[in-house]
């Protein structure tokens, strides 16, 4: 089973590099860009057995650090 | 007193931290490779160096905070035993969940290497007890994350209970209420971005940094 796993700042945290391709993006003449937030992206294969419970034991504990970063599984 | 510093792939502040630990206690400290799984007995106190460990993949320390030493190092940090991180070594801390909070990129998006000017912001743990309140001192940084984050109750919770040991006295890299250091709840764990152990003698242009490690020193006794 794939999966694609998308880690994002949370709401309210402070993105310096999303705030830099958005100056970026201005620069390059693209109007109308009101906001820009960058995140991860992690792909993986697993067993297809791998449960819900164990996915969400790996974000937590390794792929995300909830302290700063929302996750959003996405099966394939 | 026995010391020990933990060396990850891509530590690179571990000799300037077993050089600084000789200088203060007299004794050469163990290096304690990440894949060993067990502290040497008779430790007076841990440190945490600073680098780029496991080349800072997936985030700053978040690796590290999950090697096999780290179990040992969370085990005795919670039986009271003084850890020290500085700077990577913060962030491995931070992720290893001894101290709240996260280390972000810095808010300029530049690497921040040189000295900046600190407030000393509690005087009762073990690492500042040597230093006088609201003392400046002066420390070199070298990060490119060290932008502190906590959510606002967390940091209100660290400020009442005097567990900010430093502060920026300027504007450095964006961290939450200029914090530079923190201490855990029992204060035995404190984690700080500055490089205290490169600051402990007079040809590195001051010895401010010294007297953190005389403070434990004198704590743990020799």
């Amino acid at each position: 089973m794939k999966l694609r796993i998308f880690v994002t700042l949370k709401p309210g945290v402070l993105d310096p590099q999303g705030r830099a391709i958005h100056h970026a993006l201005g620069g390059l003449g693209f109007a109308g860009v009101e906001d820009v937030r960058a995140g991860k992206l992690i792909e993986m294969e697993v067993a297809d057995a791998t449960d819900d419970a164990q996915i969400d034991a790996m974000c937590r504990q390794l792929l995300a650090n909830t302290v700063i970063e929302n996750y959003r599984v996405e099966r394939a | 007193m026995k010391t020990a510093v933990i060396v990850f792939p891509g530590s690179n502040c571990d000799r300037d931290i077993a050089v600084a630990l000789e200088a203060v206690t007299g004794v050469k400290p163990a290096m304690v490779w990440h894949g060993d799984t067990s502290l040497p007995d008779g430790l007076g106190f841990v440190a945490v160096p600073g680098g780029f460990s496991y080349g800072d993949y997936l985030r700053c320390g978040a690796i590290a905070a999950r090697s096999p030493i780290m179990r040992s190092v969370v085990e005795a940090a919670d039986k009271g035993l003084p850890v020290f991180g500085v700077c990577n070594g913060f962030q491995v801390l931070a992720e290893a969940g001894l101290l709240p909070g996260a280390l972000m990129r810095n808010e300029s998006l530049h690497f921040v290497c040189r000295d900046v000017k600190l407030t000393v912001a509690d005087t009762d743990s073990a690492f500042t007890r040597l230093y006088d309140a609201d003392e400046t001192v002066t420390f070199p940084v070298a990060h490119h994350d060290g932008n502190y984050f906590a959510d606002a109750e967390t940091l209100d919770r660290l400020e009442g209970d005097g567990r900010v040991a430093f502060r920026y006295a300027e504007r450095v890299n964006g961290s939450a209420r200029n914090i530079a250091g923190v201490l855990n709840a029992r204060g035995n764990v404190l984690g700080m971005m500055p490089h205290p152990e490169r600051r402990i003698e007079a040809a590195h242009g001051g010895d401010d940094g010294r007297r953190l490690f005389e403070g434990l020193l004198e704590t743990v006794g020799a």
